[in-house]
């Protein structure tokens, strides 16, 4: 039996006119979010949204002309406007033969279980338990903690039923909740900060023990941090910025960036990019992943690709418009934001595959370097399209192959390409972590820190 | 969009009625309907054309210490009701009795632009992106790629609660962009510019996009033969509109008022004390007419304000919202904002802006005898309960006995607020805005960012360069 949501998109499909074809996204979702403070409830939300994304492509000699809408309701008479603007918008784009939307390629979508009754079945009263809890817990960690900024509960569940004339037919659901947590540690008059989080499929999954100490540990290490001179070293970097640093070079692995000549790795297929340990793969099939996904935003389903192997680069992500401009197909890769955005290709579960070495012993085999535990200015500092690469960081010195003093405002800067083909060793601490790339301790050579 | 209200007032009544039943000290609507349309060119060709609508309200309720938010896409007085409810839901055993709202005549908001957007021809609108497609194209043989984006929107708004207020505002925004991607013998380069404002369509009569498209092409041409930027501590001008994100990243989110009220800011305690430079004086400005983070009400239905945050050197207030000013006592500054109807209000800039000096710009430059030239600078993030916070380039210089020289390439600058602010030497009197999309907590909103020239004596670049 089809859910109220896939016989509204069936519907909808089912209104194309000769001459087009039609893809209709619509979404669900609900959720709710408890922000605790001083052992109180600070702020309680819950909230139901739903909306629909219609794009239309128009058949023409030149080539095909896509047009989108969307609308925050499903109200018949809201959704019969956005599909007149969609219509009407796709009159004004440039007719483009490679234009096109996705149609079933047979690829199986895999069996995952993305959905966790247990949290319809939690009570607003558990979740805002478990976000005072929480906040109680890190406050009453230390004497030195002087403040919890924040200590969050939330979750959500989303449905989301995508259909077109082409014969695609996707539907699904997911569960997700969290915990976040921000500390204040201080001594005298210094003041340090340390963030803590976990992410599962239901409250019941959650570590709010390790959301908790994450945030008090990296806060209280971090005082009688200084600014240390410039120096030329090897930076180790703890998995969670890892798993940021593997988003921003899975930006320059997209095919859309690749055929429109904004990713460095354009026409590199075959080369070596990366030290030869290197394995990278996108596999939102991966259900450790909190990103895992069966179907991608066009209705294919998700799969396996990867990346780069033994170093070498071995292709890249498309969805279907950019796999058919690059003469190749889509690799189930389109992502979208919700029912107001429009597909483009991305990562969705990017694993670097993991090496050998705890961090205690990544920390041995580098000796003398700069532990990185949180990095700043990724989008002001980070540029994917030339690998300029230079943040803002904070983190221990590395001494005798221990953590050592803590360091702030200083940064550290090299380029993406150098610092794929600088990496010297990946850690085994693969964590799977709330973004679209799992991380481990990768200690990288050669980095520039800037500082007194 | 009819002129009509969102919302009939007796309806918004029974509704925070209803919200304060379970015994809430004080309940708020908020209504917004938003229409959006956004045109992007890239690789050459009009890509997408794409209308948004989205039209819903979000009601809180407030109890003691806590807040309780709900909201809906059903702005009938049943899913009104049904929100309100939930609401309530926090403030339990409540024995609330009757409560009589009476709400202030309504006033009736209308839209700052001569030319709506709506009224625009969608042909028109993508007009403007190949002019500037071809104008970033004609800067340069180098230039490998050209995105262009335009964008506009309008939201409209009401806003009513416990005490009476009711308040709309109907604004309407306008934006454009390029980007360019510049390739040579080291590699690809971008550069970007972009202009937005609180007006309609009018803004190309003043603004020319072949401008905006030339600009950002010369940025990622001129970072062609970029050297890498030098790393450790060094003097830097900042050109004047080079992006006050300065101001707004190195004290502007420490003084908003909830940073405070959690002891998360450097700039706790601190009213009244030299928290900068005497040069220093920091305005933010909610009413400047057409800039990116005007408005006529805020997001809690107050009127924008000017508000003076830093005079010479000294700290005189922080900004307040609706929530926090309630328990200090005192009335909100105007900052209360919110991204839409799906979300809680909260303290927020709006055009943030350091007042112009006397210094003649070009003799900025000339009394440096080395350091760095940044002429434009891209975004940034702050840790407000340590004052650390980063800020990027993206069109910057050497300067080489008071001369600007060679290019360099992107980097971030590394600073600790109150500590850069006193390093303030000289402040010029030239003066731009730019604008900006400002994040906290999860939420963006449009805000303004003005400055002069200005010197830093030192600051910490984050180049490769030994």
């Amino acid at each position: 039996m089809m859910t109220e949501l896939e016989t509204l998109a069936a519907s909808l499909v089912g209104q194309a006119r000769s001459g087009e074809e039609m893809e209709v996204y619509v979404a669900r979702g609900q959720d709710t979010e408890v922000r605790a403070f001083d052992g109180a409830v600070e702020s309680l939300s819950s909230a139901t949204s739903s909306g629909v994304g219609i794009r239309v492509l128009l058949a023409g000699g030149g080539g095909g002309r896509l047009g989108f809408a969307w609308a925050g309701s499903l109200d018949e008479d809201v959704v019969r406007v956005a599909l007149e603007d969609a219509r009407d918008n796709a009159r004004y784009a440039t007719p483009d033969p490679e234009v096109a939307l996705a149609r079933p390629d047979g690829v199986e979508a895999a069996a995952l279980d993305l959905w966790d009754a247990e949290l319809l079945e939690t009570p607003t009263d558990r979740k805002v338990e478990l976000a005072v809890d929480l906040e109680r817990r890190v406050r009453n960690a230390d004497p030195r903690i002087r403040q919890v900024s924040s200590a969050d509960y939330g979750d959500e569940q989303v449905e989301v039923a995508l259909a077109s004339t082409t014969g695609i037919r996707a539907h699904t659901r997911r569960t997700a909740a969290f915990l976040s947590v921000s500390a204040i540690a201080g001594d005298g008059p210094d003041t340090q900060t340390g963030g803590g989080f976990s992410v599962a499929r239901s409250p019941g999954k959650l570590d709010p023990e390790r959301a908790g100490s994450d945030a008090v540990d990296r806060a209280i290490r971090m005082l009688g941090a200084r600014k240390v001179p410039s120096a030329r070293l090897t930076v180790v970097f703890d998995p969670r910025v890892v798993s940021t640093l593997l988003s921003v070079i899975s930006s320059a692995l997209s095919g859309e960036a690749v055929v429109k000549g904004r990713s460095f790795f354009a026409d590199r297929v075959g080369e070596p990019v990366a030290v030869p340990s290197v394995v990278l793969v996108d596999d939102p099939t991966d259900a450790r992943a909190l990103t895992a996904a069966t179907y991608d935003g066009e209705g294919l389903a998700c799969r396996r690709n990867v990346l780069v192997e033994n170093g070498v680069l071995r292709g890249f992500l498309y969805d279907t418009v950019s796999g058919r401009r690059a003469g190749t197909s889509s690799t189930g890769s389109a992502v979208r934001g919700g029912f107001a955005g429009t597909p483009s290709p991305g990562c969705r579960a990017l694993l670097l595959h993991p090496g050998t070495l705890t961090q205690p012993e990544v920390l041995a085999a580098v000796g003398e370097g700069l532990f990185v535990q949180t990095v700043t200015g990724v989008h002001s500092g980070v540029n994917p399209v030339s690998g300029d690469f230079s943040v803002g960081v904070e983190g221990l010195m590395i001494r005798g192959g221990a953590l050592d003093e803590p360091v702030r405002e200083v940064t550290v800067a090299s380029s993406l390409q150098r610092m794929l083909q600088s990496i010297v060793h990946i850690g085994s601490d693969v964590e799977w972590l709330p973004g679209i790339a799992a991380g481990q301790t990768l200690a990288v050579a050669d980095m520039q820190l800037s500082g007194e | 969009m009819s002129d009509g209200p969102l919302i009939e007032p007796t309806v918004l009544q029974h509704v925070l009625e209803a919200a304060l039943a379970r015994g809430g000290d004080a309940a708020e609507v908020f209504a917004e309907d938003r229409q959006t349309t956004g045109a992007a060119l890239d690789d050459r060709r009009v890509e997408e054309l794409s209308s948004g609508r989205e039209r819903g309200a979000g009601i809180r309720v407030i109890v003691g210490e806590t807040t309780g938010f709900a909201h809906t896409a059903d702005l009938s007085e049943a899913g009104l009701l049904a929100a309100a409810g939930a609401a309530a839901a926090v403030a339990r055993g409540g024995g609330g009795g009757t409560r009589t709202v009476a709400l202030a005549q309504r006033r009736p908001a209308t839209a700052r632009a001569t030319s709506l957007p709506s009224g625009i021809d969608k042909a028109t609108k993508l007009e403007l992106l190949a002019r500037a497609d071809d104008a970033a194209r004609a800067a340069g043989g180098s230039v490998s790629q050209v995105q262009a984006g335009y964008g506009d929107s309008r939201r409209r708004f009401l806003v009513a609660n416990s005490e009476g207020l009711l308040a709309e505002d109907d604004q309407v925004r306008t934006r454009f962009s390029v980007v360019c991607v510049a390739t040579g013998d080291t590699g690809m380069q971008t550069g970007h510019e972009s202009v937005a404002r609180t007006e309609g369509f009018e803004l190309f009569d003043r603004v020319d996009v072949d401008e905006i498209a030339r600009t950002a092409a010369r940025r990622a041409l001129s970072k062609l033969s970029a050297r890498p930027a030098p790393s450790g501590e060094v003097p830097v001008v900042l050109a004047g509109g080079s992006g006050g994100i300065l101001f707004h990243e190195a004290c502007g989110h420490g003084l908003e008022a909830d940073h405070i009220a959690k002891d998360s800011s450097v700039y706790t305690g601190k009213v009244g004390e030299l928290v900068a430079s005497p040069l220093v004086t920091l305005v933010d400005d909610g009413t400047v007419s057409g800039e990116w983070g005007n408005f006529a009400v805020d997001d809690e239905g107050r009127p924008a304000a000017r508000n003076v945050l830093i005079e010479n050197g000294i700290l005189t207030e922080y900004m307040w919202d609706w929530l926090r000013a309630r328990k200090e006592g005192r009335s909100s500054s105007g900052n209360g904002r919110r991204q839409s109807y799906q979300h809680l209000p909260m303290v927020r800039m709006t055009n943030t802006y350091l007042l112009a000096g006397e210094e003649d710009p070009e003799e900025v430059v000339a009394q440096t005898p080395s350091g760095v030239y940044v002429a434009k600078l891209g975004g940034g993030q702050v840790n407000t309960a340590t004052g650390d916070f980063v800020f990027g380039t993206t069109e910057a210089y050497l300067i080489e006995d008071g001369r600007i020289t060679e290019p360099l390439r992107d980097a971030n600058l590394i600073g600790n607020g109150p500590e850069v602010l006193r390093r303030i030497d000289v402040v010029a009197s030239d003066f731009d805005m730019t604008p900006g999309t400002c994040g906290k907590d999860g939420q963006s909103v449009p805000v303004g960012c003005g400055q002069p020239t200005l010197r830093i004596t030192g600051v910490t670049i984050g180049g490769t360069a030994a």
